[in-house]
């Protein structure tokens, strides 16, 4: 396995199932509304390539919740745009007196690049189509608060599974822990190969068959300009795989509503549902600043 | 390189000869002569006397290997490799002829170039044979002046890093190199296809969240290739790296019709595949890219059964602000001269138990076939003083920052493997030694 330093959240799968729990259950002791000082002099940089309002706000909060000090880096207007490279970039930060990094980058393994090359912990805050674990996590802590277990749930991932990296760490958590997951989408967005990803996956082709009996669905944004360039009909794709209150009414009483934002009402939701009782949205993102102070807790080595 | 150097011999002693061109594998001794092979006889019996004598025993001693894919990067781009550097570590594994590919900067298009490429100030330690541009600055638009590169001494023609992608444009290479019997080298890759593409595509790359190269977009290329070269008598068709099971297939039916068709397969794709790539290490990133077990079976498969018709290692040198940088944005490539020898007797012979005579062939006649080189890749009396001496069952370990190469862009750095050169002579003289 790659050389990173001890604290590094790269992606959910190589993480071992004993840890992901450890992670879920310091969050559980984390609260933003009573500030801590867990983390007083730490500086935690974040290093953003690409746009984020959730993610960045959400780590930004989480690490000045636990009394650490944050930089905000932005690919525009810094050396980056002078042609920078990465791990230039990484050294300096570092030399600036960076404990931590939390980067965004629309490259896959960005963040593991970097990793391998600094001796602080660099937390993937989602790179290109790979993965996105913070959110992951915050998705399972948000289950977990209503579901007793994993084990057993039926989850349903509904939308554009390729590009999306939030499906792949969620994938990879929710099978760790048992989850039976089945993927919807169509074929241009969710390919046969994605079966491959973890095992027991299913595929199907119509958001009936995914939500019905589900214990979760989730739901993944669709950007119009991408079915545009696979040439697949908007109308079409709503047709078949919009979460609709009636195709909602097919998962279970209990079922949640999940979706890692951004959101597109009318997409690949319809309003109503974005705002259903069963919706989780808002929590999700409540959720996440607790498990993304753990996650920060955890890099410094504070995770008592 | 070529002057040959008078009044100079050199004997070889009490090696295995195996020579596939000449149907020899036996004990032999083997004396150079200014320049030439003078004899081939049982141990102790050649005539005449030599300056310089080389003990081979336990060793196989064989034409000097030839290499049809390399880049050495000049004119234009010496901070990754030069002809003096990509030569040096060309004899360290063993080759003592290459064919430089002509993607440099600018393309080599011209005559001139063609001519600069063989000057001896550029210190080739090895013999060194341009291929030229198929079309002005590798474009697609224009055909270069083939007839003009033949003079100055280019041994093909490709325009490869790109592929000629018009069908009209590959028709004209095919029918105006036909005249002169030169080889049209095709990069067989439909670009249209591989749009933002890295690696192949398969569950790794959906896995490492990164668009994958179908093989469709090389087998479809070949395929209309072998087609097109059909039409043409004389017509000499080779097909660059090649790594699908699909292109192969259109390789094997290509074979069976009138056209000479041929293929070369680089080490890398015989030994690794998609699924090696970890940690977005991008010195396993390289064009085509490793593809599926079952594609590399084919490639092992074809190997064996003479269907592929070179081993060629696609060197490709990369200075380190190209590699270690994020994977999607790295360039294409890797070296592969000074493991080339390792790999194939660790891979195809120990591994997959292809006789060592067959893997010499794939190193010796069979390139020297594809290009036409007359007098090389056999030791037939009166062929150049070319000989490759390795020993197949030395164990050894390759460390990438030791290579001669002026970069290090290697997926088998810390890689054990068996078999070594042990020496490489070209013209009838020692150019490297091995320890």
């Amino acid at each position: 396995m790659m050389k990173a330093t001890r604290g590094s959240l790269l992606g959910i799968e190589h993480l071992e199932a004993g840890e992901i729990l450890k992670i879920l259950t310091l969050a559980r002791r984390m609260n933003p509304q009573k500030p801590q000082t867990l983390l007083r002099g730490k500086k935690v940089l974040l290093l953003f390539y690409e746009a984020s309002t959730r993610t960045r706000s959400s780590f930004e909060i989480a690490a000045k919740s636990l009394g650490a000090m944050t930089t905000l880096v932005l690919s525009s207007g810094s050396s980056i745009e002078k042609g920078e490279s990465l791990l230039d970039t990484g050294y300096t930060l570092r030399g600036v007196g960076a404990d931590v990094i939390v980067m965004r980058h629309p490259h896959a393994g960005a963040p593991h690049l970097m990793a391998q090359h600094l001796d602080i912990p660099v937390i993937n805050a989602g790179d290109g189509m790979h993965e996105h674990p913070s959110q992951a996590l915050l998705d399972a802590y948000t289950i977990l608060r209503r579901k007793k277990t994993f084990k057993g749930l039926q989850i349903a991932i509904v939308g554009d599974i390729y590009h999306s990296r939030v499906a792949r760490s969620n994938i990879h958590l929710l099978s760790k822990f048992g989850a039976k997951i089945t993927l919807a989408g169509p074929p241009e967005l969710l390919p046969e190969t994605a079966a491959t990803l973890a095992p027991g996956l299913h595929i199907v082709r119509t958001a009936e068959e995914a939500v019905r009996g589900a214990d979760v669905v989730m739901v993944l944004r669709v950007q119009k300009e991408r079915l545009a360039g696979m040439k697949i009909s908007l109308q079409d794709y709503i047709a078949r795989y919009q979460i609709t209150l009636q195709r909602l009414k097919l998962a279970k009483k209990d079922a949640l509503l999940m979706h890692p934002g951004p959101i597109i009402r009318g997409l690949e939701l319809t309003w109503e549902v974005a705002d259903c009782p069963q919706s989780m949205i808002v929590e999700e993102v409540r959720n996440g600043v607790i498990v993304r102070m753990a996650i920060l807790a955890r890099a410094l080595g504070k995770a008592k | 390189m070529k002057d040959r150097k008078e009044n100079h011999s050199l004997l070889i002693k009490n090696g295995r000869v195996i020579d596939p061109a000449a149907k020899i594998d036996a004990l032999l001794d083997v004396l150079l002569r200014d320049g030439q092979v003078a004899e081939v006889a049982p141990p102790g019996k050649t005539r005449g006397t030599a300056h310089e004598k080389i003990e081979a025993r336990g060793l196989v001693v064989a034409p000097g290997f030839l290499d049809i894919h390399v880049h050495l990067r000049e004119p234009g781009q010496s901070y990754k490799e030069s002809v003096a550097s990509g030569t040096a570590a060309a004899a360290a594994g063993g080759f003592t002829s290459v064919c430089c590919m002509p993607n440099t900067q600018p393309v080599v298009d011209s005559a001139d170039w063609v001519t600069w490429l063989q000057q001896p100030e550029r210190g080739a330690v090895v013999n060194v044979f341009p291929i030229a541009a198929a079309t002005k600055a590798s474009k697609g638009g224009t055909l270069t002046d083939f007839r003009s590169l033949q003079r100055a001494g280019a041994v093909a023609i490709t325009d490869d890093g790109k592929p000629i992608l018009g069908d009209d444009i590959m028709r004209d290479a095919l029918r105006l190199a036909s005249e002169i019997n030169l080889p049209v080298i095709q990069h067989a890759e439909d670009t249209r296809m591989t749009e933002h593409c890295s690696m192949n595509e398969g569950p790794t790359s959906f896995r490492l969240g990164l668009h994958g190269m179908k093989t469709i977009a090389e087998a479809s290329v070949v395929e209309r290739d072998v087609q097109l070269a059909t039409q043409f008598a004389g017509a000499r068709l080779h097909v660059a790296h090649l790594s699908t099971a699909d292109a192969l297939k259109a390789v094997r039916k290509g074979k069976r019709s009138k056209a000479h068709i041929t293929c070369e397969v680089t080490p890398h794709h015989f030994t690794l595949t998609d699924a090696d790539i970890r940690d977005y290490d991008a010195n396993f990133k390289m064009n085509p890219p490793l593809r599926s077990q079952a594609d590399r079976e084919a490639m092992l498969a074809g190997l064996a059964d003479g269907s592929i018709d070179a081993i060629a290692t696609d060197h490709a040198p990369h200075a380190p602000q190209e590699k270690i940088i994020e994977f999607e944005r790295a360039a294409f490539g890797i070296t592969g001269l000074e493991t080339a020898i390792g790999l194939s007797i660790s891979q195809l012979h120990l591994g997959h138990k292809i006789p060592l005579p067959r893997i010499v062939e794939l190193f010796t006649a069979g390139p020297a076939r594809v290009i036409g080189l007359r007098g090389r890749g056999t030791l037939v009396r009166g062929s150049h003083a070319d000989v490759t001496i390795f020993d197949p069952k030395k164990r050894w370990t390759y460390d990438a920052s030791k290579s001669r190469s002026r970069s290090h862009n290697s997926p088998f750095d810390g890689w054990a493997m068996t078999g070594k050169v042990v020496a490489t002579i070209v013209g009838g003289r020692v150019v490297y030694r091995g320890d």
